[in-house]
């Protein structure tokens, strides 16, 4: 670990120091979210924060802005000590943040939103003056040469022009420290250099902005400064000129691979599922691969790469305008889940509260659910019977849960993850969509997955395996696809390539395939 | 334990209400004609209650019953009016023959009365599930709707006034007898008419009226057929919910509407079945409604949706879905009804009536909430 003491590094800068947090930690339930992240933001600059999904950024982001509390650190704003117990004493304090998802009255107009909770009073009590709220939001944009409409609708404006709304927000409260997270992810080409424009001059008027981004060439071309997040703990910091994008992943992935993971013994069986050109309106653009029996195939690619968009395309959830899907040698038609499952196609959500498990439900009802039919249920459910088959399923994945009658809630996250893979198993399924199967689980449960999965494809089951954490890609599966922007951009051997490379693929333009 | 305590809870206040009564009033209360009486007075509710508790299961929510119970009424109603009408203008043809042979035969003409209300509960029930899923509507506007519509087309088809049916009487007061009883009503010492019973007879003896004895009669004892119906309906609904696909669908659409798609369950299909089977035991309860009245009232029905929904809901079923047992709404409906003719026996006026089952309402959603959160902190 190259952990650098950041608040040495910076003392003797020429320009003062605008933001300074030392020492935070913070702790969800089991997971240790920030451990001891001193960051310093020195003012006027505009500050990139990076690292992979999970390490942490946000939860910072959020420290800083009120919305979480931290369990221990300090923060200074321009040398004073702050406390921030909620989101309004952050912002009163000089901190603005902008998150990814806008955080926009849509049916207001432009004014209205940027005068939310602060509107000028009109002489009579309770009633708004509209007049001066325009005069001021006009002198505003004036001010720092923005051309918007202060009387039309956020929803009428793309999406570019709602990130000015959001800074003109910020501005009007004075905002001396702007947090600006994934703020290009959903902006065309065209906007994002328009914004990139409007960061710079902020920073010409002596802002400092805080960046959070996945795509690395923007971060070099716009940031001044750049730490690195990695697990929860501040790893590097460094001045831009000092850094190129290599060096930028190899902060970001720079960890060492343990016996965490099974020992992959499989040997390779013919060609299960095949995938070509498959394309959806939900953000999929020609998608090709295959899978053979046995095979764990993991996809790499940053938030909103078209990941889950692909999985949910093959599973019927979404409609594919274009492509074919063939299961063993034959084509298959898919147009909803239903169809998806009678072809023995499985898939397990990123989300399991929200599209995976019923969660009031008890636990047999939950594994049994899309397999009645299988196990001799079609007409009449017998529920004793049902319970010892759900007994049964679990105890091979060994669940530990209060017997097949309590709701699934009763659950700890690890094992409701299991309850869905043992629907799976019943299901007897022969293609099997894991979408990260281990998020917010804990470490035990997590090598207790993996050794599933690899458990699965001995038993010459193809796995497609989506994950954001790089490491467990390398450690289970046998090949990793990588996508970017809806497209599949790399298609590698996992033997024969590297974390950094499938980290540029995923965050820089670039085709490649190492595979033969 | 806290479950247990949960799902006793409104049985308890069931045999609570049921044992002051017996206490109070023993000598009417606890009479079987008093307890028939309450019970095919609940029949309706009951048998509508048990479709909207499978609505309220999938998370949804069906304002159109009461409507539709009018609606069916008059349909049935006015075709068992209108037949002998057509009949009357002599046209010949195969069409008024036939319309001829049912005059002769009347049974047949309510018959096909009663047949034509259940096909448009069926088609009403229809409509609402289509509504809400194809127009991916929540089913509190297209009920809102419907309830509007369908009362609408009920006030049209008569001008607002209703169709008498004089003969259809078998749903709402037809029995089936147990015994007869050969009764004579005979003036006491103490001066007070009294029932007699000269004789028990079996349930198919039949007695020629002119051997009869002066003053004497032959009475039926029995379930009323509303009776027997609800329970048919209960037994079938309670098997469906529990050991069927579409009952565990259900449960499953209710709880989290997302994970059932992604299970592969056909979400839409599902939900116009649950508001198709609702339609259906709707049109049953409207049937018997009108049998009761032997009218088809228009106005039937006003308010009934909220009347059935807090007897689902103090049955334990929860509104947002994934929750509720066709016991619990039993308990419910029949919970309702003793309070209401507990009232009246007591001489408690039915506005007082109003109030107490408003404060039932809110006292068994209030604590089975707490008994949930108490059970969710124990949990965790």
């Amino acid at each position: 670990m190259t952990a650098d003491s950041t608040s040495e590094q910076h003392n003797s800068s020429a320009n003062g120091i605008a933001l300074r947090m030392t020492g935070i930690s913070k702790r969800f339930g089991p997971v240790q979210a920030l451990r001891k992240v001193s960051f310093t933001v020195r003012a006027g600059t505009v500050h990139a924060l990076v690292g992979e999904n999970g390490a942490g950024k946000s939860t910072l982001m959020k420290i800083l802005a009120g919305v979480h509390l931290p369990d221990t650190g300090t923060i200074e704003i321009q040398g004073k000590d702050c406390k921030f117990a909620n989101p309004g004493q952050a912002i009163a304090g000089g901190v603005s943040m902008i998150y990814q998802e806008l955080d926009l009255a849509e049916h207001l107009t432009v004014a209205e939103n940027i005068f939310l909770g602060a509107e000028p009073k009109a002489k009579l009590p309770l009633f708004l003056n509209n007049k001066e709220m325009i005069r001021h939001g006009r002198q505003l944009t004036q001010q720092h040469n923005f051309d918007i409409k202060m009387t039309a609708r956020v929803e009428e404006l793309p999406t570019g022009d709602c990130q000015i709304v959001e800074i003109l927000k910020a501005l009007r409260r004075n905002a001396s420290i702007l947090v600006m997270d994934e703020p290009t992810s959903s902006l065309s080409e065209t906007e994002a250099q328009r914004l990139f424009e409007v960061v710079r001059q902020l920073r010409r008027q002596g802002l400092t902005i805080i960046y959070i981004s996945h795509r690395l060439e923007e971060i070099i071309d716009l940031a001044d400064e750049v730490s690195v997040l990695r697990d929860g703990a501040l790893v590097h910091s460094e001045r831009i000129e000092q850094l190129d994008i290599p060096k930028i992943v190899h902060h970001m992935v720079g960890r060492e691979l343990n016996d965490f993971f099974p020992q992959r013994l499989v040997t390779l069986g013919e060609t299960s599922v095949k995938v070509e050109n498959l394309s959806s309106q939900i953000g999929i653009d020609s998608v090709s691969f295959e899978i053979r029996r046995g095979e764990i195939v993991g996809v790499a690619g940053l938030v909103g790469a078209g990941r889950t968009e692909t999985a949910q395309t093959i599973f019927g959830v979404a409609p594919k305008s274009s492509g074919r899907i063939s299961i063993d040698g034959q084509e298959v038609q898919i147009n909803s889940p239903a169809d998806a499952i009678k072809q023995g196609v499985a898939f397990l959500t990123e989300d399991r509260k929200r599209t995976g498990l019923c969660l009031q439900l008890p636990c047999s009802w939950n594994i049994t659910l899309p397999n009645l039919d299988n196990i001799g249920m079609k007409h009449k459910i017998s529920p004793s019977r049902e319970n010892r088959i759900a007994a049964e399923v679990a105890q091979k994945i060994s669940i530990k849960w209060h017997g097949p009658q309590a709701p699934a809630d009763t659950l700890s996250g690890g094992n409701q993850q299991k309850l869905l893979i043992a629907r799976w198993l019943l299901a007897e399924s022969k293609f099997l969509i894991f979408d990260e199967p281990t998020r917010g689980i804990d470490v035990g449960a997590k090598a207790e997955i993996y050794s599933l999965l690899n458990h699965l494809a001995q038993q010459g089951k193809a796995i497609l395996f989506i994950s954001s954490e790089l490491p467990e890609l390398f450690g289970v599966a046998d090949r990793i696809l990588v996508m970017r922007r809806g497209r599949l951009v790399g298609n590698l051997d996992t033997k024969k390539t590297s974390q950094e490379l499938v980290m540029h693929l995923a965050a820089v333009e670039e085709n490649y395939t190492n595979d033969d | 334990m806290n479950k247990m305590i949960r799902q006793l809870l409104p049985f308890g206040t069931l045999t609570l209400i049921i044992c002051i009564l017996s206490a109070l009033k023993p000598d009417i209360f606890l009479t079987s004609e008093n307890i028939l009486n309450v019970l095919s007075r609940s029949s309706v509710n009951g048998i509508i209650a048990v479709g909207m508790t499978l609505v309220i299961i999938s998370a949804g929510i069906d304002l159109s019953v009461g409507s539709m119970l009018a609606l069916v009424g008059m349909c049935a109603g006015g075709i068992m009016v209108m037949i002998p009408e057509l009949a009357q203008n002599d046209s010949g043809g195969v069409f008024n023959s036939m319309l001829q042979w049912m005059v002769d035969n009347p049974t047949s003409i309510l018959l096909t009365g009663s047949l034509a209300g259940i096909l448009v509960g069926f088609l009403c029930g229809c409509l609402n599930g289509t509504l809400i899923t194809k127009l991916k509507l929540p089913p509190f506007i297209v009920t809102l709707g419907t309830m509007s519509a369908f009362r609408g087309v009920s006030y049209v088809m008569n001008a607002g006034k209703p169709f008498d049916v004089p003969s259809y009487t078998f749903l709402g007061s037809g029995l089936v007898p147990l015994y007869k009883t050969l009764e004579k009503t005979v003036l006491t010492t103490a001066g007070k008419l009294e029932k007699e019973v000269l004789e028990v007879l079996t349930p198919w003896s039949s007695v020629d009226p002119q051997n009869l004895e002066e003053g004497a009669r032959v009475v039926s004892h029995g379930i009323p057929v509303c009776i027997i119906l609800f329970a048919v309906i209960v037994v079938i609904a309670g098997f469906v919910l529990k050991f069927t696909r579409l009952g565990r669908y259900t449960y499953a659409i209710g709880s989290n509407r997302q994970a059932a798609f992604h299970a592969g369950i056909n979400v839409d299909k599902t939900l116009i079945a649950i508001y198709t089977l609702t339609g259906l035991v709707v049109a049953i309860g409207a049937l018997i409604a009108t049998s009761r009245t032997v009218s088809a009232q228009p106005t039937a029905g006003i308010t009934l949706e909220l009347d059935i929904i807090a007897a689902v809901v103090i049955g334990g079923a929860s509104l947002s879905g994934g929750r509720g047992t066709i016991t619990g709404t039993i308990i419910g409906t029949l919970l309702i009804s003793f309070l209401r003719n507990g009232c009246t026996l007591l001489g408690i006026s039915t506005n007082i009536q109003l109030i107490v089952i408003g404060a039932i309402i809110i006292t068994a959603v209030a604590l089975d909430q707490m008994a949930r959160s108490k059970a969710q902190t124990t949990k965790s």
